[in-house]
């Protein structure tokens, strides 16, 4: 049991991780990609820097630093998260349990730009196997995805039924979890289709017919968390009071998965101010046993 | 105190309410259904008289939420004079909710 766990090791998460060892608490960071910093090639408007750095290495450095401090820093993907007494955070190879959790996983990047998509959100289309799961009981489904994250939620819909299709939409298979003798469907994905609910999927090979679609494209997003554990979003973005704690208590949020100016400086300056309630908190709740 | 709606008094309790009715489309088992639940029953106190509010619990009333459409849940629908006037998929504020009636 950890007093705070921390998904996301880009500059919000590992900001607060900073902030959270130093003040003697015990902190688990838990990421597996650098988000949309691994691809910035040079960053030339944060402080500090005389010479360009890239979004990488900034990273990096940043993963060095906090490891030098003492955090615990697991490169595994989060898949799920559930509140009972405590957070409980799954990955693919464990389950970990603290009593605060912040989610500092960045921007939603799940959606993909195809006729019918956002038509049929709600109606067909779902982000949530274990919300939604329910109404395509024995059903024929797609599930869109290529990751862990997609053989998590692969795992929940079976629950369901039997006849689900894995729709990679041309993106390379990165998970060892999806089980032998899966369907699956490696077309291009052109839409959706179908009158007042989803009826098939359109690729550039063919046509699917299928009753609903579920969406786990690439690591689970702070908003894809949001949606199962029932945080209050804004177009995708986590609402957040002013101490960056959102609408269920314990559970935190920072950097670019709360919105406003995409930059460095920002997502740092919210991981420090996230870290200053989550230590308050955390003091309390170790006080309390 | 919001009420229960079922396929038997469906008709009577919404389509011949004479005031809107917000029904929210929910389920045990569903965590994000937990979380506005409060929410639901705050309104029901908040705008007895105004507003009439109940609940489907999708679970033992699969067909009013085929009927509607309902696949993703919490779902909220505001009927006024009987027909669907607004309809929202997933959790929203009290504030957001209270858009959909039409009152602020």
């Amino acid at each position: 049991m950890r007093d705070v766990i921390i998904i996301g090791k880009g500059p919000a998460g590992i900001s607060a991780a900073l902030y959270i060892k130093r003040a003697g608490l015990d902190v688990l960071v838990i990421g597996k990609d650098y988000g949309a910093l691994g691809t910035a090639d040079k960053i030339d408007n944060y402080y500090g820097f005389e010479r360009t750095i890239s979004g990488k290495e900034l990273v990096e450095n940043g993963i060095k630093q906090a490891e030098r401090l003492g955090v615990e820093i697991l490169n595994q993907e989060v898949v799920s998260i559930a509140k009972n007494e405590r957070f409980e955070v799954k990955t693919p190879e464990n389950t970990y349990e603290a009593n605060l959790v912040l989610l500092a996983t960045g921007k939603k990047r799940t959606g993909i730009n195809i006729p019918g998509f956002e038509r049929f959100k709600g109606k067909g289309i779902s982000f949530c196997a274990i919300c939604d799961g329910f109404f395509f009981r024995g059903k024929k489904l797609a599930l869109i995805g290529s990751g862990d994250y997609a053989a998590a939620e692969l795992e929940e819909l079976r629950r369901f039924t039997e006849d689900i299709t894995v729709f990679t939409n041309q993106m390379p298979i990165t998970t060892d979890k999806f089980e032998s003798g899966l369907k699956i469907v490696t077309d291009k994905i052109l839409s959706i289709n179908g009158q007042d609910r989803v009826e098939k999927i359109t690729t550039d090979k063919g046509e699917y017919p299928v009753d609903g679609v579920f969406v786990a494209i690439g690591t689970a997003s702070a908003a894809d968390f949001a949606t199962k554990i029932g945080v209050l979003t804004d177009n995708d973005k986590i609402i957040v009071d002013s101490n960056y704690m959102t609408n269920l208590e314990g559970l935190y949020a920072a950097g670019d998965a709360i919105g406003g100016l995409s930059q460095i400086a920002k997502a740092v300056a919210d991981g420090a101010l996230a870290a200053v309630d989550i230590i308050k908190k955390a003091k309390i709740l170790k006080k309390g046993k | 105190m919001a009420i229960e709606i079922t396929k038997e008094n469906f008709e009577e309790e919404v389509i011949k309410s004479d005031i809107p009715v917000l029904v929210d489309f929910w389920a045990a088992w569903c965590g994000p259904c937990r979380m506005i639940a409060p929410t639901i029953e705050e309104l029901a106190d908040e705008l007895d008289g105004v507003v009439k509010v109940g609940k489907v619990d999708v679970d033992a009333q699969p067909e009013l939420a085929y009927q509607f459409n309902v696949m993703s849940i919490p779902t909220l629908i505001v009927f006024k004079n009987g027909k669907v006037a607004n309809q929202n998929v997933g959790l929203i504020s009290k504030a957001d909710i209270k858009k959909m009636l039409g009152i602020e």
